[in-house]
Parts: structure tokens; C-alpha cells; sequence
């Protein structure tokens, strides 16, 4: 920027200022609407009972007192702990191993990447729709597999609570794999590949290789996904409305499914909004926490 | 010696490569196998759809599926519904976003800094704890049950601003500066120079946007109640309860679904790939 003589500064910066909010107007508007002036409210409604149709009624902390009597609330939570501790370890581990597979300078390494990519960007619903029926416990294809193989009574997947969970679980695993997939790949694509003549002069074996090298190397992308998966694991919501019609009991119960349900079925406002704070809250404390062990095992390389 | 190590070497490493492209194979088939599925079910008569072992090409093949969708629920009218809200919110935040990131990496102003980090800081909230706001505000509008309410709330994506701000700080101010010499306006440097010259990422923002309205649930569920208004996704989902029974329909139903996001996702696969990929890398 070119410094103008100071006495224009000031008319300077003022239309500078006025073209910047003509610029910025019909997004900020819409920004302090229906993004900032919510995120304030939301913190309001956890302490008020508020149903719309009567008055707002401020009741301070006790919404979320309730919520250490309510068993639904307790189960949403442990069942999505549950759907987290499971799915994110399964996602990383089956993102990485594709993305080393696809690594190796294959041919027709594009085709495969559009693949795997593929049930990321289908619709969930129309994808949740098809593993219902692949999960169906008499004439399911899966089930008919599985009794091939000689597993005398399969189990009855989304009619189970046992079951259910991990079958949700698979279904979510196949459905993002992808995604982070090619964030793996772009992280495998930085590594300088001196690294890995080095260490072939040093006579390393390939596990070696991948223990010592990639695997450090790509931490920086772990984490990253890592995060990601944590924050998008609490907010697990579309398959299991979709696929968990009818389900016995509240096997199937997750914290965005438990907000939904007092908030647009139940009408209690406050409530619902109590439960989304302390979800709020319990992603960014586990976030934070990842941030705080990060340098532990993270290495960010500078190439 | 010597040359029977090589010999070894290289079956070692042929043997290496087939046991990759069997993994591979192994992965694709788990990965596509559902999808195959669901177009032969959807090709179906409905007591055939779960026969075992599976007839990939079916006996019959059952087109009229596809015909009856259209007739048994209004299919033709979610399918609009949808096509309306999706192109309206990728115009609607194309623009609002790329307004906002012109002023946000060109045009100094004293609380750009501030504001900025505030529109980044809000895309850390995730979408479930603003919703119920969201969701009075919109009532209070009266714009609930109306597709209007989801344009109002999709049109305006921090992400967006933070992407195509991204693009234009590449572009070097030596340009913009320039053509205000030359006396170009504010508006006509955005539109003219700008805009041109970052459509990778224009482009790869307005797929995220097409991909995600398309096959946005929540929203749709929260707020579209009356059957005139309900996008496909809401559509495929009333198949199953009112017609749980018909599988057949309920797969082509599915198809229907996917298929303007598989077509734009073969158009402009590139830049959805990259834009992951760069998206990643910053983290």
C-alpha cells in the first residue's frame, strides 16, 4: 500500500470504511441475524422454559440441573461417547489404510479415489435407506452372507439394542471414509521422498518405514482429522433418524437426536437448548483437550 | 547370485503390487457394491427385490418404478422444491460471500481484523446449538414451513467468505491498485478482476454449497412441515413410512435422488478433491 500525505488520511480511511460495509452489507445482515445474534441467544434460552406458545419464563440453572435426573439425556450421551470412541478410531485407521493403498502409484488411482469418495457426497438418507434394507434380519443380503458362512443366527441389526449401534457405526465408517481419505493423501503427497531413500540406504523394512516415517509425518493430518471426526461424531444425527424407525427402547438415542426431539417435537425450548449448550461445551472441552496434547504427538515437520 | 536376488526382488515386489490391487478391489466392491444394489432393486418388482442369491440384472426388468414414483407422491414437486432451494442458496451466498471477501482481502478499513476473526470464531459453533434460535427467529418472521426460511439461513456461509477471501489475497494487490489508478471503481475491480480470476474457488465453494443443500436433512426436517414445501430428501423418507412395503420405489426413489449430485460431482470432481485436499492441509 502506498502511504498518502497524512492530512488525506482521515477522508481516506472513511471511504475506504463506507465502500468496506457496502461491500460487506448483505452478508453482515445476514451474518448478525441468523449467526452471531443466535449464537448469543442460545447461551439466553438455556435458562429460561419457554414452549413459544406461553411467556419466557427464567428458571436460572435449573434446566440443567434436570439434566442429571433425565435418563433420556444420559443415554443420548453415552450412546453418542459410544458412536464417537467407536467410529473415530475405525474412520482413521480405514482412511489411512486406503490412502497408503492408493499411495503405492497404482494405475487407475483415479478411479479408485472417485470410489471410495462416492458414498461421501450421496445423500444420506437415500444411502441410509439402501442399509436398512441391506441390514433387513430375514432377507437381508448381509444377513444371507453371514448365514452362508455358517453364522447360525445373525444378528437382527436395527431391531436389536445390542446391534443397532454398531450397525449405525459400519454404516457412518463407509459413508465419511472417503473424505478423510483424501485428506490423508494430500498429508502422504507432502512427504519429501528423500526421507524414504534415506531410509532404504539404511536398510529399513517397510514397516519400519511406515512406523518411523509416514506415520510421524503424517501426524499433523491425524490430528486434523482427528478433531474433525470428534466434533462431527457428537453431532451424529441424519442415519439414525432415518434408519432407527422403530427400534426398541432408546438404543438409538444421540445427543442432536435428543435436542431435536424437546425442542421440535416437545416444544421445550430452554430444555433443548440446555442439553445443545452442554454439547457445545463437552466437544470443546475433548477439542481443547486434543490441542493440549497436541506437540505430545504431533510433528510438524519444516521442510 | 545376483541375478536370482533380482529375480526374487521383482516377484517380490509382483506379488506386492497384486496384493495391493486385491486390497483395492476388495475396498471398491465394499464401496460400491450398496449403490449397485439399490439401481437393481430399483429395477424391481417389489418380491423380488431381496432375492438370494442376488440377480444383479433383474428377471423383469421393472421400469415402471420409475414412472410410478412421479405418481404415487409428489415427487415432481419436491423434486422442483429442491432444484429452486439449491440454485437460489448457491447464487444467494456466491454473491453475499464474495462481496464480504472483497472487501475482507482488498479494501483496508480500521475493524476488518476484528471482524473478520469474528466471522471465523463463529464457525467453530456447530449448527445444533444456534438452530433453536435460528428456528424463532424464523417463526417470528413468519417464514417458517416456507423454503424462503432455509434461504434466509444457508445464504449467508462464514465458510464461504473465509474461501473465496482466501483466493482473493492471492491475487496481487499490484493489479487492484492499478486499475484504481486507471480510475476502475471499487465494484468493477470485484466484478471484473476478482471475480475472473478466482473461479477454482468459486467454483469449488458453489459444489460444497450444491452438495450440501441437495442433500441437506435437518434443515428440510426442521422447518418444511406441509407437504407443498418438502424437499426429496424429506420425499424418499415419507415413501418409506406411507409405502414401507415397496422397496422397488423407494430404491428408484433414492436414485432419483443421487443422480444431480453424482453429474455434478463427475463435472467438477477436480476441484471438490482439491478443495478437500487444501482444506486439510491447512488444519
Amino acid at each position: 500500500m502506498s502511504v498518502p500525505p497524512k492530512t488525506k488520511t482521515r477522508t481516506l480511511t472513511q471511504s475506504n470504511r463506507i465502500t468496506a460495509y457496502l461491500f460487506l452489507l448483505p452478508n453482515v445482515i445476514g451474518f448478525l441475524v441468523f449467526t452471531l445474534f443466535p449464537i448469543l441467544a442460545a447461551f439466553g434460552l438455556c435458562f429460561v422454559k419457554w414452549d413459544f406458545a406461553n411467556p419466557m419464563e427464567f428458571v436460572g440453572a435449573k434446566n440443567f440441573l434436570k439434566l442429571f435426573r433425565d435418563d433420556g439425556f444420559q443415554v443420548s450421551f453415552w450412546n453418542t461417547l459410544y458412536f464417537t470412541i467407536v467410529s473415530v478410531p475405525l474412520t482413521i485407521a480405514s482412511a489411512l489404510g486406503l490412502a497408503m493403498l492408493l499411495y503405492q502409484k497404482v494405475k487407475g488411482m483415479k478411479f479408485f479415489r472417485t470410489v471410495y469418495f462416492f458414498p461421501y457426497f450421496s445423500s444420506m438418507v437415500a444411502v441410509a435407506v439402501v442399509w436398512n434394507m441391506l441390514y433387513h434380519p430375514t432377507m437381508g443380503p448381509i444377513n444371507h452372507v453371514l448365514r452362508l458362512i455358517g453364522v447360525q443366527h445373525p444378528p437382527d441389526w436395527m431391531t436389536s439394542v445390542v446391534w443397532v449401534m454398531p450397525a449405525i457405526i459400519l454404516m457412518s465408517v463407509w459413508k465419511q471414509v472417503g473424505y478423510y481419505m483424501v485428506i490423508y493423501l494430500a498429508g502422504l503427497q507432502a512427504i519429501p521422498e528423500q526421507l524414504y531413500e534415506a531410509a532404504i540406504i539404511d536398510g529399513v523394512n517397510p514397516w519400519q518405514k511406515f512406523r518411523y516415517i509416514t506415520l510421524p509425518m503424517l501426524s499433523p493430518s491425524t490430528f486434523f482429522v482427528s478433531v474433525l471426526l470428534v466434533i462431527n461424531s457428537f453431532k451424529v444425527f441424519d442415519q439414525i433418524i432415518i434408519m432407527s424407525d422403530g427400534v426398541p427402547g432408546r438404543a438409538m438415542y444421540v445427543l442432536v437426536y435428543y435436542i431435536y426431539y424437546q425442542a421440535f417435537q416437545l416444544f421445550k425450548f430452554g430444555y433443548a437448548s440446555a442439553i445443545a449448550m452442554v454439547m457445545f461445551l463437552v466437544v470443546l472441552v475433548v477439542t481443547i483437550i486434543q490441542f493440549k496434547f497436541e506437540d505430545k504427538w504431533v510433528n510438524y515437520h519444516s521442510m | 547370485m545376483v541375478l536370482e536376488g533380482a529375480r526374487a526382488r521383482q516377484s517380490k515386489a509382483f506379488f506386492q503390487k497384486l496384493l495391493i490391487y486385491a486390497l483395492l478391489l476388495c475396498g471398491t466392491i465394499i464401496m460400491i457394491l450398496p449403490f449397485l444394489w439399490m439401481i437393481s432393486a430399483s429395477l424391481k418388482p417389489n418380491n423380488d427385490v431381496f432375492e438370494f442369491p442376488i440377480r444383479w440384472i433383474p428377471k423383469v426388468i421393472q421400469w415402471d418404478n420409475y414412472v410410478d414414483i412421479w405418481k404415487k407422491i409428489d415427487f415432481l414437486l419436491y423434486y422442483k422444491n429442491t432444484i429452486w432451494l439449491t440454485l437460489v442458496v448457491m447464487f444467494n451466498s456466491l454473491v453475499t460471500s464474495s462481496l464480504a471477501a472483497y472487501a475482507f482481502a482488498k479494501i483496508p478499513f480500521p475493524e476488518r481484523k476484528a471482524l473478520f476473526l469474528l466471522y471465523v470464531m463463529t464457525m467453530a459453533v456447530p449448527f445444533q446449538v444456534i438452530m433453536i434460535p435460528q428456528f424463532v427467529i424464523l417463526k417470528n418472521l413468519g417464514l417458517n414451513d416456507t423454503l424462503w426460511s432455509l434461504v434466509l439461513l444457508q445464504s449467508f456461509s462464514p465458510l464461504g467468505v473465509f474461501l473465496i477471501r482466501q483466493a482473493f489475497m492471492g491475487i496481487p494487490n499490484e493489479l487492484s491498485e492499478s486499475a484504481r489508478i486507471d480510475g476502475l471503481s471499487e465494484f468493477g475491480i470485484y466484478s471484473r478482476i476478482m471475480l475472473p480470476l478466482s473461479k477454482p474457488a468459486l467454483s469449488t465453494f458453489a459444489i460444497f454449497q450444491f452438495v450440501f443443500v441437495w442433500n441437506d436433512f435437518l434443515g428440510p426436517l426442521i422447518y418444511l412441515t406441509s407437504d407443498r414445501n418438502k424437499t426429496i430428501q424429506l420425499g424418499i423418507r415419507k415413501f418409506i413410512t406411507q409405502y414401507g412395503v415397496e422397496y422397488g420405489l423407494v430404491m428408484a426413489a433414492s436414485v432419483c435422488a443421487l443422480l444431480p449430485v453424482i453429474v455434478m460431482y463427475v463435472i467438477f470432481q477436480k476441484s471438490f478433491i482439491q478443495g478437500i485436499a487444501t482444506t486439510g492441509l491447512k488444519g
